[in-house]
């Protein structure tokens, strides 16, 4: 094993642990707002791939990263919306309903792109990435592995504004509750179904901006392969996470390191093939759902479609 | 309940209805983006069953998906949500074309070992998720979504290896014919039944044309037995206790954790009998290097779900989902139209599979609204003949 642990090395797996976990974060947001409110949300990744076409899309033809990045936001929130009817008004299996998200997601992704780019299943380079936190000409020397996307710092500011709402304000004390006890919650006055219909559209919304970063930030354009496993890896890292933001956002570090290794392991004359060590991170995370997590802790109404009046 | 809402409770009606909305929702998409959906939707529904050989590749093409459809719903039923499906099924076909490259075997034994296997591997690579649910208490979606990656990145390890690798290709050594499950393999082939076939045209057409393979017939025999066994055995009946109330199992005396681990190697087993037969009954018999998953578990989901769950019913949500795959090329090719609007209507249909429970809701209360408004309207006659008489 050739491989110097120095600074340079340790610069560059944090940086790249940032990158691949932006995506992942933003969709694993999105995920636990969803679930502690009480709806499953397996739909992630469809409305993260629809938020990576979107954004790049919008980023092409009018040149803003920011207004992409907006856009494919809105076009989660759509998704968002419709499973929120679904699974909240229409007490639909919210599973099989977010399995049909993540078909007509890439669908549509695909479908559009075919139309807007000549039959092509990948958008034209975006000519302006989102930009990075400190500028294009960046820091020196190997330093520069910390000049990392804007999306990621917007990231980490997302997750702490999360963390308050959860345990910081009265309306996340009712999305919490909704989540566990919704017909304790309806007693009290919370409106099951507008919490239920606000979270579930932020999921949608988070999805989105994840598919964005990808798109906008981490390579230039949409692609069929551009959102492959993220928003499914978003939704174990909530799991793993113990459905809070704070857990989920580790999780989601945990995974890009453990993505970050493959890589510096990889570039080395290392005698591991290539395709060992990318199962890295899974086997890791099984790994440590043994040793660690134990038995989870999901909200209790998780799934449940709740109906007024019915008693518990 | 009255006959209009037994009709409208039916799973095949139900169905049936999703299906028209999912066209239908189709159609608009197509109309917006410009491409006649009427003509659309004649050359998709041509291109599966305009022929023979289309009914029979479409057959073929539905195979697998079948297979992956029953082991999904065969889980949901004992309620297991089998997302790791496609990681089982790329672990069976990696071991059929490992074991069928090397085996040199008469025919039965031949297939039977590659058969059992797959299906052996599957089970065990299944049976570890509810292993880590039963004991841990880790939930089969999050371990089965890693497994399935983890299987990805072993089938190209197996690809790459020097015993397994063909050189000149991207894949491993195809299985050796006496593993083929094709009907009649040689004998079509040879030149009697090529004069043979001469004779009729259809069968030249099917046969001499297209894989045709015992997977399919497999796969009726397989749903028939699962049907049996979910619904039929005591073993059963202990599976569906857990899936339905997992306390009440407990109470009842059910191994709860036993029949978790049971379920998933069953759900696994099938996902390892539709890879083995897929390998050695279609071309080109071997694995290739995945790029990306070729989504046959994750289809088998959307099978089992337009099916709900029903071991029967997924032998036809299997066939239209093949057929949707397979007609979705010609789509492209003929009317230009993108062929990806094949995934956003199975998505639809999916979508309505799961709103689908409204529809009798919907027409009881209808039923009830009209019996109502009949009832007043003869109270009103009757006061009216009561008012004429007083008068």
């Amino acid at each position: 094993m050739s491989i110097n642990i120095n600074s340079d090395t340790v610069l560059l797996l944090l940086g790249i642990t940032l990158m691949y976990s932006t995506p992942m974060v933003f969709a694993a947001q999105g995920s636990v707002i969803s679930e502690v409110s009480g709806v499953v949300n397996i739909g992630i990744e469809g409305m993260m791939t629809i938020g990576a076409f979107t954004g790049a899309a919008v980023g092409y033809f009018s040149g803003s990263p920011w207004l992409g990045f907006i856009c494919a936001g809105l076009a989660g929130a759509v998704f968002g919306l419709i499973h929120a009817f679904a699974s909240v008004t229409c007490k639909a299996d919210q599973t099989v309903c977010g399995i049909a998200m993540n078909l007509i997601g890439p669908g549509f992704a695909l479908f559009l792109s075919r139309v807007f780019f000549d039959g092509a299943t990948q958008t034209h380079p975006v000519t302006n990435k989102i930009p990075k936190l400190f500028g294009s000409s960046g820091l020196e020397g190997s330093l520069n592995n910390l000049n990392v996307d804007m999306t990621t710092v917007l990231a980490l500011i997302l997750t702490i504004i999360m963390i308050w709402i959860f345990y910081g304000t009265t309306w996340g004390l009712h999305l919490r509750a909704v989540g566990e006890h919704p017909a304790a919650a309806d007693t009290l006055g919370i409106n099951v179904y507008k919490v239920r219909y606000i979270c579930v559209t932020i999921s949608g919304l988070l999805a989105g901006l994840g598919g964005a970063a990808m798109t906008l930030a981490i390579v230039p354009q949409f692609m069929p392969t551009a959102i492959s496993g993220q928003g499914f890896i978003a939704i174990a890292a909530v799991i793993f996470g113990k459905w809070t933001p704070h857990g989920g956002y580790l999780a989601c570090l945990l995974f890009g390191f453990a993505q970050a290794l493959t890589v510096v392991l990889g570039g080395g004359s290392f005698t591991v093939p290539s395709e060992i060590l990318a199962m890295l991170p899974y086997v890791l995370t099984i790994i440590i759902l043994i040793l660690f997590v134990g038995r989870a802790s999901a909200p209790k109404a998780n799934g449940v479609p709740y109906n007024k009046g019915s008693r518990v | 309940m009255s006959l209009r809402k037994k009709f409208f409770s039916n799973p095949f009606v139900l169905t049936i209805i999703a299906i028209v909305l999912g066209f239908c929702v189709a159609s608009l998409i197509l109309l917006a983006a410009g491409y006649p959906p009427i003509e659309s939707i004649r050359t998709l529904v041509e291109s599966m069953v305009g022929r023979p050989k289309d009914i029979s590749s479409v057959i073929i093409r539905s195979t697998p998906i079948i297979f992956t459809g029953l082991g999904v719903a065969f889980a949901i039923k004992t309620g297991l949500f089998n997302i790791g499906a496609e990681g089982q099924y790329v672990m069976g076909c990696v071991v059929a074309t490992m074991v069928g490259s090397m085996l040199d075997f008469p025919k039965p034994v031949a297939i039977l070992m590659v058969v059992i296997s797959a299906m052996l591997v599957s089970s065990l690579y299944a049976g570890f998720v509810g292993l880590l649910k039963a004991r841990l208490g880790i939930h089969e979606v999050i371990s089965g979504i890693m497994l399935n990656w983890i299987s990805l990145y072993f089938s190209n390890w197996i690809c790459g290896l020097d015993f397994f690798h063909k050189p000149g290709t991207i894949g491993m050594y195809p299985v050796n014919p006496c593993t083929y499950t094709m009907i009649l393999p040689a004998w079509k082939r040879s030149e009697a039944g090529a004069a043979f076939m001469e004779q009729y045209p259809i069968l030249k057409e099917t046969l001499g044309r297209t894989d045709v393979n015992a997977g399919f017939i497999v796969a009726v025999i397989a749903a028939f037995m699962i049907s049996h066994l979910l619904n039929r055995t005591r073993k059963g009946y202990e599976l569906r206790a857990v899936g339905q109330n997992i306390h009440a199992a407990r109470f009842a005396g059910i191994n709860v954790n036993k029949s978790i681990v049971h379920a998933m190697m069953i759900s696994g087993a099938l996902c390892g009998l539709g890879a083995a037969f897929y390998i050695t009954g279609q071309s080109p018999h071997t694995v290739a290097t995945l790029s990306a998953f070729e989504n046959v578990g994750f289809n088998g989901l959307s099978v089992a779900f337009i099916a709900f769950s029903s071991p029967i019913g997924c032998l036809f949500a299997g066939l239209l989902f093949g057929g949707l795959l397979y007609g979705g090329a010609g789509l492209q090719s003929k009317v230009g139209a993108p062929t990806e609007i094949i995934n956003i209507v199975i998505g639809v249909i999916v979508f309505f599979c799961a709103l689908s429970y409204l529809i009798p809701r919907f027409v009881e209360r209808r039923d009830a609204a009209r019996l109502n408004k009949k009832r007043k309207k003869q109270a009103q006659k009757a006061m009216k003949k009561g008012g004429a008489h007083v008068n």
